[in-house]
């Protein structure tokens, strides 16, 4: 280390604000090599496992009739969950934000406090609330609307596992940009609403679509919540992770990892076209830095 | 902080809107649920709870799973900062390739994810022959379920502290190396404290995320009592024993630690971000 | 923003009501089978089968639904609300606490014959190729250096049958069962929480020498991942597991239903469905319908049955519930 230093210190002037070579490739060695054990390699055990058998085998067992409607499922559950959490995250960081009160990090805490309920209590949670042995819901399940062991508490216990996504990461950036902006542009004479949309909105959005698209990645993925308020039953409440989860149970592990495949390509597509929007608007995303 | 009516202490529109929208959606999906928990535990008695929570079993399932997610939200921590560091800093071939990466841990289901450290980490598994060789175990002991935690937890520290990375000024650290302070003092007394409450930020997403996690877990833990053993583990064999007080007691009691351990570390953050001033 | 958010939710929320309105059937019955984990293949196959008979007797084909998940878990479910019409569970002992909570009458497992098991099973040993350990007996489980895999009883309905065996052929052979049993789970380096993730580990992982498990799981294992790398040895002693089927009368809707319910399971103890279950790997009752093959691979072996141990709602308190002989074996040092 203390040769990096002097070594950072005979070039102080044109490295002032860069490491040394050596730190450098140090740390991005680490940064490779960690991912690749972390990450890489359990990716490359779902797809090899995937692939066992050939495309054609893993193609296949994508296609019957109970696959088809796990997929739906999961998709149509993640599309009410994260507009949902989107909607309650844009919300909660504007209020936390903009306003002074009291009992804000009490706010915050509440807020993250999904993350650190086990999915399985979070399951419970519901379960508690809803089951049809409690008050609410013997009275929803009387009345034809039945909440656990049917598409409205995955929803719920989706939306719940989720739910801290994309406030947490607005608030940050939020508190970074501070309240100048706003307060400029509603001295100008903009309303409310047009504030949002075209001060605070460009500002955030990238934090906004990277929460989103966390949250998608996240909510089509739930598992131990969801297993709880399921009732898994094929075709109708077992969504992708279930799923894979069964066909592993039966040994049919190609089938079970071609789906796991699915799942983690589908939201690798949400992460390249985060990469891409990235790349397309680099100019404007510096821009914005610069400011 | 003088308690004063809001709206004349701001003349930032939508705190009706903004405010009801946070508190209404808080409540039905977070806290009513968790009130029923707890509704669960106040019928079962303060006593009974620590009677469940003090068992031998229950004990050393709530030290380990704490202890493990501590430790890997740490490792999460000093990795997380350092790999956003280069994210945003280096150029370097295959870099957005990396990045895109970082969220992986996130989109693999987590049953999926233990399966696969599992078929890795277990002793006839890529690394684990290797660990093996060495004379380390990793799947089944503590060291798998630290590794299913990191997985995790890995994407928490590094995304929270990204953005504020992007915005540090680099006069500030040209102002630094003006006045002759070394890199490294630049590195460690200028831009860590900068990077400290996101970091913190993350940290304690890393930490809450792994005390809770069972699905990646349960396949790589072994799940030995007293050993490796995780406190989810215990609450679905309460479940399995249609034993819901007691589910509810050790579910309640993971609550209570996570709470004020976050609290804490949100406060810690509040209180470095006043001292520092509005950055 | 926010309005075009809520539009959309709105737009999702209608979404569900339609998929919920188009899950309930116009003119065929359904029925819902929840399961334990290791009859997969078995109901697959029945339901196949049942579904052709029912429509080839002149009535509507219907759409029969199995879940599978560990036998308490999915009781548990059926006592908070899984509308399940049959239950084809484990043990007894899950089946009686949805009685308890009043979804089926107490009496329920004299309804069919048999205790209401139309098929049964038992415990035995998977052993790696040519079985280099030795392993005969439960004696040689605790031999030096012989390392067992076994689900959690606590969580695994097959686990706790593989616990009794032990204790049975312990006490069969003038050892003290507590004393022996502890000194088995000695042995245990992994406890999964389910018999199918109990088998992965064996199989896949490499990890120890032997496996407790159902004999259906260890045929189908042979089956699935490959006869020459394991071979199965049946100990002198075990228990015979009788997994019950009831009708949860709370749920059935009406008559029809409960028609179709009831030949659902009568179906089960019909020469066919008896058939199918041999072809399972069950030991099951009637051998007419039934591959002779199938039923011949069965050896003879000397069965304890749980009335020996004074039945479930003695045996399942005392041994496996909280503070029980099993959560004695690992605290109590």
């Amino acid at each position: 280390m203390s040769d990096a230093t002097l070594h950072t210190r005979r070039h102080a002037f044109r490295a002032a604000t860069e490491e040394a070579p050596l730190l450098r490739i140090t740390l991005i060695g680490i940064a490779v090599a960690g991912l690749a054990i972390l990450v890489f390699a359990p990716l490359a055990v779902v797809f090899a496992e995937a692939l066992r058998e050939g495309w054609l085998a893993a193609v296949e067992s994508l296609g019957n009739q109970d696959a088809r409607s796990a997929i739906w499922l999961t998709l149509l559950i993640t599309a009410i969950a994260v507009p949902a959490n989107a909607a309650f995250g844009i919300a909660a960081a504007w209020f936390i934000t903009k306003f002074d009160f009291r009992g804000k990090a009490f706010l915050i805490t509440l807020i993250d406090l999904p993350f650190s309920v086990s999915p399985v209590v979070a399951g419970l949670c519901i379960v508690l609330l809803f089951g049809a042995n409690s008050a609410i819901g013997g009275w929803l399940v009387a009345n034809g609307w039945p909440i656990v062991f049917a598409i409205p508490g995955i929803v719920l216990a989706t939306i719940f596992v989720t739910f801290p996504f994309v406030a947490r990461e607005l608030i940050p950036v939020m508190i970074e940009q501070g309240r100048a902006e706003e307060e400029a542009a509603l001295t100008l004479g903009a309303s409310g609403w047009r504030t949002f949309w075209t001060v605070t909105l460009p500002n955030i959005r990238w934090a906004l679509l990277y929460g989103t698209l966390l949250c998608t990645a996240r909510a089509m993925g739930e598992f131990g919540a969801v297993a709880v308020v399921s009732g898994k039953i094929r075709g109708q409440t077992a969504t992708m992770p279930i799923t894979i989860e069964m066909l592993y149970n039966e040994y049919l592990s190609v089938a079970a990892f071609s789906m796991a495949a699915l799942l983690t390509a589908l939201a690798l597509v949400t992460l390249l076209l985060k990469t891409l929007l990235e790349l397309r608007h680099a100019d404007q995303l510096a821009a914005i830095r610069r400011h | 902080m003088t308690h004063r009516p809001l709206v004349h202490k701001t003349a930032m529109p939508g705190l009706g809107l903004s405010a009801g929208i946070t508190i209404a959606m808080l409540s039905i999906v977070v806290l009513l649920p968790i009130g029923a928990l707890l509704l669960k535990g106040a019928n079962f008695g303060l006593s009974n709870i620590l009677e469940v929570v003090t068992r031998e079993r229950v004990a050393a399932s709530l030290y380990l799973s704490f202890k493990l997610a501590l430790l890997a939200a740490l490792f999460n921590l000093i990795f997380g900062v350092l790999l956003a560091w280069v994210l945003v800093r280096y150029r370097f071939p295959g870099k957005r390739f990396l990045d895109a990466a970082v969220d992986l841990p996130f989109a693999l289901p987590t049953a999926v994810a233990g399966i696969a450290l599992t078929a890795l980490y277990a002793p006839n598994g890529a690394f684990g022959s290797v660990a093996q060789e060495i004379g380390w175990k990793i799947a089944y002991t503590q060291m798998g379920i630290f590794i299913a935690l990191v997985f995790v937890g890995l994407p928490f520290v590094t995304r929270t502290v990204q953005p504020v990375i992007e915005e540090i000024d680099r006069e500030v650290e040209e102002a630094s190396a003006t006045l002759g302070a070394s890199r490294l003092y630049t590195l460690r007394h200028v831009i860590l404290p900068m990077l400290m409450p996101a970091a913190l930020t993350g940290f304690a997403l890393a930490l809450a995320r792994a005390v809770g996690e069972y699905g990646s877990v349960i396949f790589i833990a072994g799940n030995i009592p007293l050993r490796t053993e995780i406190a989810p583990l215990l609450i679905v064999i309460q479940l399995e024993e249609f034993n819901y007080d007691a589910a509810a007691a050790i579910g309640i009691a993971m609550l209570v630690i996570s709470f004020v351990m976050l609290l804490a570390i949100n406060l810690i953050q509040i209180v470095s971000r006043r001292r520092m001033g509005h950055v | 923003m926010f309005k075009s958010k809520s539009s959309r939710i709105g737009a999702s929320l209608s979404a569900i009501a339609l998929a919920l309105a188009a899950a309930v059937p116009v003119h065929a019955e359904t029925l819902l089978n929840v399961s334990y984990d290791p009859t997969r293949e078995l109901y697959r196959d029945v339901n196949a089968a049942f579904t052709e008979k029912w429509a080839a007797e002149g009535h509507d084909a219907p759409t029969i639904e199995t879940s599978h998940g560990g036998s308490g878990a999915q009781a548990r479910a059926v006592i908070d609300g899984l509308s399940a019409q049959v239950v084809t569970l484990a043990l007894a002992s899950d089946i009686d606490k949805i009685a308890d909570a009043g979804k089926l009458p107490a009496d329920w497992q004299s309804r069919l014959p048999h205790n209401s098991s139309p098929y049964t099973s038992t415990i035995v040993f998977l052993v790696r190729e040519g079985n280099p350990k030795g392993i005969n007996d439960w004696g040689d489980l605790v031999k030096e250096g012989v390392e067992v895999i076994t689900p959690n009883p606590k969580t695994s309905g097959g686990a706790r049958w593989n616990y009794l065996a032990a204790w049975a052929w312990a006490e069969k052979n003038g050892q003290d069962p507590k004393e022996f049993v502890g000194q088995l789970y000695t042995h245990v380096p992994v406890l999964d929480t389910g018999a199918r993730g109990s088998t992965t580990t064996f199989a896949q992982r490499g990890i120890g020498d032997v496996l407790l498990a159902w004999e259906n799981e260890a045929y189908l294992a042979l089956e699935e991942i490959g006869e020459d790398q394991f071979d199965i040895v049946v100990p002198s002693v075990s228990v015979l597991a009788e997994p019950p089927v009831a009708v949860v009368e709370g749920n059935i809707t009406s008559d029809a239903q409960r028609e179709l319910a009831t030949a659902y399971l009568d179906f089960l103890y019909s020469p066919e469905g008896q058939a199918l279950a041999f072809k399972h790997y069950y030991r099951a009752w009637d051998t007419s319908a039934a591959a002779p093959e199938d039923v011949a691979r069965f050896p003879k072996l000397d069965l304890v049955s749980i009335e020996e141990f004074g039945g479930w709602k003695k045996v399942q308190p005392e041994h496996f519930g909280d503070g029980g002989i099993f959560d004695q074996i690992y605290t109590a040092k």
